[in-house]
């Protein structure tokens, strides 16, 4: 018999642990009986600059591994790396982003495994797919060498330390895409180790998909059966969105802007009629980008089909055959909205759940659980069916909620 | 509806508070100055604990007569902040200060000498 409970908590701000911190998440699970059914986490995020030392002691380039090793010893620092203006806690109101370094965890366990283990526990979450933060940024380095060097060693790290020790945790590794030739070799060599599930190219960069230089590199991952896919982020050194002054301005346009880019050239240039077995997937963009681009680019497409003669239907169809992270899903007042976009790109089987965790505005299964218009049949293919067909996953929950 | 108890007075200082399980109700009792607040610990936004982040000041536009811009500072008004995503809360009211018209549950404090009490 469920009890009535009475209990008086003071609030500490010197100790956090996720389980705790997610623990409403953790009621809802129960509520909607996620132990039942598979839930695939497609997008989430671990600290990678918290093992730079581990991380930079798998570059293979001596120079770059020992300038980078170095560059650490200055307060934590590392002056190889670039970054962005984005103060994305919100001036320390979002507080796990500070406290989540008081969570013990076993020492017998990398901390990136156990941390991300716990928070997908008290989620619900059968797998995730693990992504860094600040490589997010890592298509804006000066210096290619660095990107390649960077990706070479993080991919390697990645592979041997958390998912060669971890099952519940997958990844699609990151392409030093500014290179074309070591994106290629990057696909090659990881393509088959274990827990690697697809190859992700960070958004703000400026070279264009369509480039002749990255043909070959497609038409290994559709050979291989491994999807590409595109993270977003922002780059507040961007021309256009100099003008915005705030964060939450950069962050709206930012993160749909450069993947409408890539996506445009995508389809603009026939890449679906040249790779159509290629899986595309399409992250951290939310959905209103998608639903708004499929729109504007059929209605020019019907005038201007000499600018496009590789496409045999309209834009739109091409992009309803791709794959969505959902979050962050933009839930407007009025539903029926929302329906209309789920309905535009075919969400029943191309939406795939994601929660952005632990970064600022994450999104739990919840937001497409309680959804009022979704069979319980398509809540389940979004929160875990789609991506575990996509991914190769094994549909079996494995999940331990508290 | 039940009395809960919360904490003595001497021990809620200015700028502290309790969360109370109280049966089904999960309650933040925020004490500011003499003035006791109680709202539902569950954020309007997606079930977060709305009652155990930052409490901070309202921020501000400061907007001269001739309307231009001249930078940003805190108002006297106190917000509560959901530490999940950032909603913010009127400490007053309970209000969501994105939109007025969502509110927190509220609840009634009482004082009893020095033992205060949340009813739910």
């Amino acid at each position: 018999m469920d009890m009535p409970r009475s209990e008086v908590r003071k609030l500490r701000f010197d100790e956090y642990s996720a389980t705790k911190h997610l623990e409403h998440a953790t009621r809802q699970a129960h509520a909607r009986n996620y132990q039942d059914f598979l839930i695939v986490d497609v997008d989430s995020h671990h600290y990678e600059n918290e093992s730079y030392k581990e991380v930079f002691s798998y570059i293979d380039n001596p120079v770059i591994r020992r300038a980078a090793i170095e560059s650490t010893k200055r307060g934590g620092r590392s002056s190889m790396m670039n970054s962005q203006v984005g103060y994305q806690d919100l001036g320390g109101r979002i507080t796990r982003h500070e406290l989540r370094k008081y969570e013990k965890v076993p020492s017998d366990v990398h901390r990136d495994i156990a941390m991300t283990k716990t928070w997908m526990d008290a989620m619900g979450v059968d797998y995730t797919c693990l992504f860094p933060t600040p490589m997010l940024f890592l298509g804006l380095h000066p210096q290619i060498e660095i990107e390649v060097a960077m990706a070479q060693g993080y991919n390697r790290w990645l592979c041997e330390r958390i998912l060669a020790a971890e099952p519940r945790l997958v990844s699609m590794l990151y392409l030093p895409f500014n290179d074309p030739e070591a994106a290629y070799r990057t696909v090659k060599e990881f393509g088959e180790r274990k827990g690697v599930v697809g190859f992700m190219v960070t958004s703000p960069r400026y070279k264009p998909v369509h480039d002749n230089a990255y043909v070959k590199t497609y038409a290994l991952l559709e050979e291989m059966g491994k999807p590409i896919s595109f993270h977003a982020a922002y780059n507040w050194n961007d021309q256009s969105l100099q003008m915005t002054n705030r964060f939450i301005s950069v962050h709206a346009l930012g993160f749909m802007w450069f993947n409408m880019v890539h996506m445009t050239n995508w389809v603009i240039n026939g890449l679906p009629e040249r790779f159509p077995k290629l899986k595309v997937m399409w992250i951290e963009s939310g959905l209103t980008w998608a639903y708004s681009l499929m729109q504007r680019l059929d209605h020019s497409y019907m005038m201007r089909t000499s600018d496009c003669p590789s496409l045999k239907r309209r834009p739109s169809e091409y992009m309803r055959e791709m794959y969505y992270s959902t979050q962050p899903m933009e839930v407007p007042e009025d539903p029926s909205i929302l329906e209309a976009t789920f309905k535009m790109i075919n969400a029943e089987t191309q939406l795939c759940w994601s929660s952005d965790y632990p970064h600022w505005d994450f999104d739990l299964p919840s937001v497409i659980y309680d959804l009022p218009f979704l069979s319980e049949k398509a809540k389940r293919n979004i929160l875990g069916g789609n991506a575990g067909r996509l991914l190769g996953l094994d549909p079996t929950p494995v999940k331990k909620l508290p | 509806m039940a009395e809960w108890f919360v904490a003595k007075a001497s021990d809620l200082p200015d700028g502290d508070r309790r969360i109370v399980t109280a049966g089904r109700h999960e309650i933040g009792v925020f004490r500011a100055g003499d003035a006791y607040y109680a709202y539902s610990n569950t954020c309007l936004h997606s079930g977060g604990p709305a009652c155990e982040g930052l409490l901070i000041n309202r921020v501000v536009d400061v907007i001269a007569p001739d309307r231009t811009y001249q930078g940003q500072t805190f108002a006297d008004d106190l917000h509560f902040v959901c530490p999940w995503h950032g909603y913010e809360y009127d400490l007053k009211t309970g209000e969501c200060v994105g939109d007025r018209k969502l509110k927190l549950r509220k609840y009634e404090v009482v004082q009893r000498g020095e033992d205060i009490y949340v009813i739910a």
